[in-house]
């Protein structure tokens, strides 16, 4: 892993992209890293595109400002590719993870200006199969962790087992299906 | 060896709370600091603490409670951001004056209006001159040493003043970020149990609190307030140092980032002196000799210690992120430029305007900041001190 590495979210509100960034702070605090996850807060409503960071480093980090240059972007829902300028500022090193069906032609359609790495996935098809709802950013996070390699597959695995233990304490009938959740998405996101 | 936690910043200031265990907390939820109330009332609920935690109506409410707490002879804390902290504008002079040592978290948003919900720092600027410590913290370590230090600070017999923690709304509030914490019965040992000397609820001394106080007296208690504001500086250094002997982390009236042979300086508060400090590293490594004063207690005002860390710049900028609106420069500006002036230290000095409103301030905002103070540095030459940065053209 670089000494420093940046992360943006591009989700709509509702979809637990916000989560996802403080659930991978969470596995990276774990593993022994410096960690900032925050969420760029605007007039959200449920649907409204949102924004939200990571920062995750072997360094103690001191800056406080949004992220203009990431090293990865994931894209939890792949109508933004249309409205929102999600690649702005990728580092062409980088890699960015979309939750799509969509082709290699559509995508590289929507993104003319970008000539990083691209990584799919179809996290709704995960999520349904996994959890029988659409709760698209339990498979984007483990996307992303496997594309950016912060950690292990198994690490992260035994790390969210204890986090999932924690959040759904009141109902741990879901945990089992968000781990499948995770393991099919490590399992099937790929490099178009 | 202290606790390795990951908290946000307002997480932070409620476990802080929960350390201290005051006697009593009274509150109003308003974001951003709505989170700190909303954490300390669980722990209310869960027995973690035996605080009475009152859910007033309002914040002028809250503010009248913890005034009534204090006077009582309780510990209280309270926290508020913006538009609450301005409608407790009256209680907020009346816990000063009654020389009522009451801990506040002021989680910093701009003031409405129009209405904004994000970080500046006009709220706590509206209450400058209102008599209370104010001490400003860079990131959720800061906030939480900060709290843990505020009680012995605030209830020393020589100071004997209310005192608010500042941190940046949502920027340092709501991000995820490393923490050591200090063991429950530390902190509680270090902050002490809470003995007033005079109080309401002594029955062997009945006393009158806050009664009318006219043309005889009113200045002679100012006098003493200031006096109060005045003694708070030994006192804070002081547990500095006692904090340091239990922590290890160091803490004064400002923080000092590569001064020693700086030629061109930002003096700033709260998260932007963590933006700054990257910056100043990245010019470091150009060799550019630029360094950064963070200040952590804005009242009292250091105006005696900063002109000697300031002195030997060529080129000065104050950072302010609420405008005074007075066509003459930000607080801060006019606190750095009144100290270095009746010091007799002559630097060129400019002041920068900057995230109203949350702005994000941004790595490329402070270097343009060092840029053009490169350029005063060389030429002398100022066309305008009252500038903005990171304002859309």
């Amino acid at each position: 892993m670089k000494d420093l590495i940046e992360i943006r979210w591009h989700g709509r509100g509702g979809q637990g992209a916000k989560t996802a960034s403080l659930l991978l702070a969470d596995a990276a605090f774990n593993t022994g890293k410096y960690i900032q996850g925050f969420p760029e807060y605007g007039p959200e409503r449920m649907g409204a595109p949102i924004t939200a960071y990571n920062r995750i480093s072997n360094e103690p980090i001191r800056i406080h400002s949004n992220i203009y240059e990431p090293d990865y972007v994931v894209v939890v829902d792949d109508t933004l590719l249309e409205s929102v300028n999600v690649t702005a500022g990728l580092k062409e090193d980088g890699a960015i993870v979309i939750n799509t069906t969509k082709s290699k032609d559509e995508i590289k359609k929507l993104l003319p200006n970008y000539n990083g790495d691209i990584y799919t996935i179809d996290a709704r098809k995960i999520s349904i199969e996994a959890l029988g709802k659409y709760f698209p950013n339990t498979p984007m996070l483990a996307a992303i962790v496997k594309v950016s390699g912060i950690m292990s597959d198994e690490n992260f695995l035994q790390d969210m087992k204890g986090s999932f233990a924690h959040k759904f304490a009141k109902k741990p009938e879901v945990i089992e299906g968000n781990m499948k959740a995770l393991e099919l998405a490590l399992q099937e996101i790929k490099k178009i | 060896m202290g606790i390795r936690e990951r908290l946000s910043g307002n997480e932070a200031a409620a476990i802080a709370m929960k350390q201290i265990n005051p006697d009593v907390v009274a509150a109003f939820p308003i974001t951003p600091s709505t989170e700190i109330p909303q954490y300390f009332s669980t722990f209310v609920s869960n027995g973690a603490v035996d605080t009475e935690f009152v859910a007033v109506e309002s914040e002028h409410s809250a503010m009248s409670a913890c005034v009534g707490a204090e006077a009582a002879g309780s510990r209280a804390m309270t926290a508020t951001s913006a538009n609450g902290l301005s409608y407790m504008w009256e209680m907020i002079y009346i816990a000063s004056s009654l020389r009522l040592p009451i801990v506040m978290s002021l989680v910093n948003r701009a003031v409405s209006g129009p209405l904004n919900i994000h970080n500046d720092h006009s709220d706590a600027m509206g209450v400058r001159d209102s008599g209370w410590i104010m001490l400003f913290s860079e990131n959720n370590q800061e906030a939480y040493d900060n709290l843990v230090m505020a009680h012995r600070i605030a209830e020393n017999k020589d100071v004997l003043l209310p005192l608010m923690v500042c941190q940046d709304g949502f920027i340092t509030s709501h991000s995820i970020e490393n923490i050591e914490l200090i063991e429950d019965n530390k902190v509680k040992e270090f902050v002490g149990t809470y003995k007033p000397e005079h109080y309401l609820l002594n029955d062997k001394e009945p006393i009158a609190i806050g009664p009318l106080d006219v043309q005889t007296y009113l200045f002679e208690h100012k006098f003493q307030q200031a006096e109060a504001m005045r003694n708070a500086k030994k006192v804070i250094l002081e547990v500095a140092k006692d904090f340091e002997k239990m922590t290890g982390r160091k803490y004064s009236f400002f923080e000092e980032y590569k001064m020693e042979d700086a030629e061109i300086g930002i003096v700033c508060m709260n998260s932007t002196a963590g933006t700054t400090k990257t910056v100043v590293d990245s010019l470091r490594e150009k060799g550019v000799k630029a360094g950064m004063v963070k200040i952590r207690v804005f009242r009292p005002f250091p105006a005696d210690e900063l002109p000697e860390a300031l002195g030997n710049l060529k080129a000065l900028a104050v950072m302010d992120k609420a405008d005074s609106l007075n066509g003459a420069g930000g607080a801060l500006f006019e606190d750095v430029t009144a100290s270095m002036y009746t010091a007799k230290k002559q630097v060129p000095t400019v002041n920068y305007i900057y995230g109203i409103g949350g702005r994000d301030t941004t790595s490329k905002d402070i270097e343009e900041i060092y840029t053009a103070l490169e350029d005063i540095a060389k030429t002398g030459n100022i066309d305008n001190p009252y500038r903005y940065v990171g304002l859309r053209k």
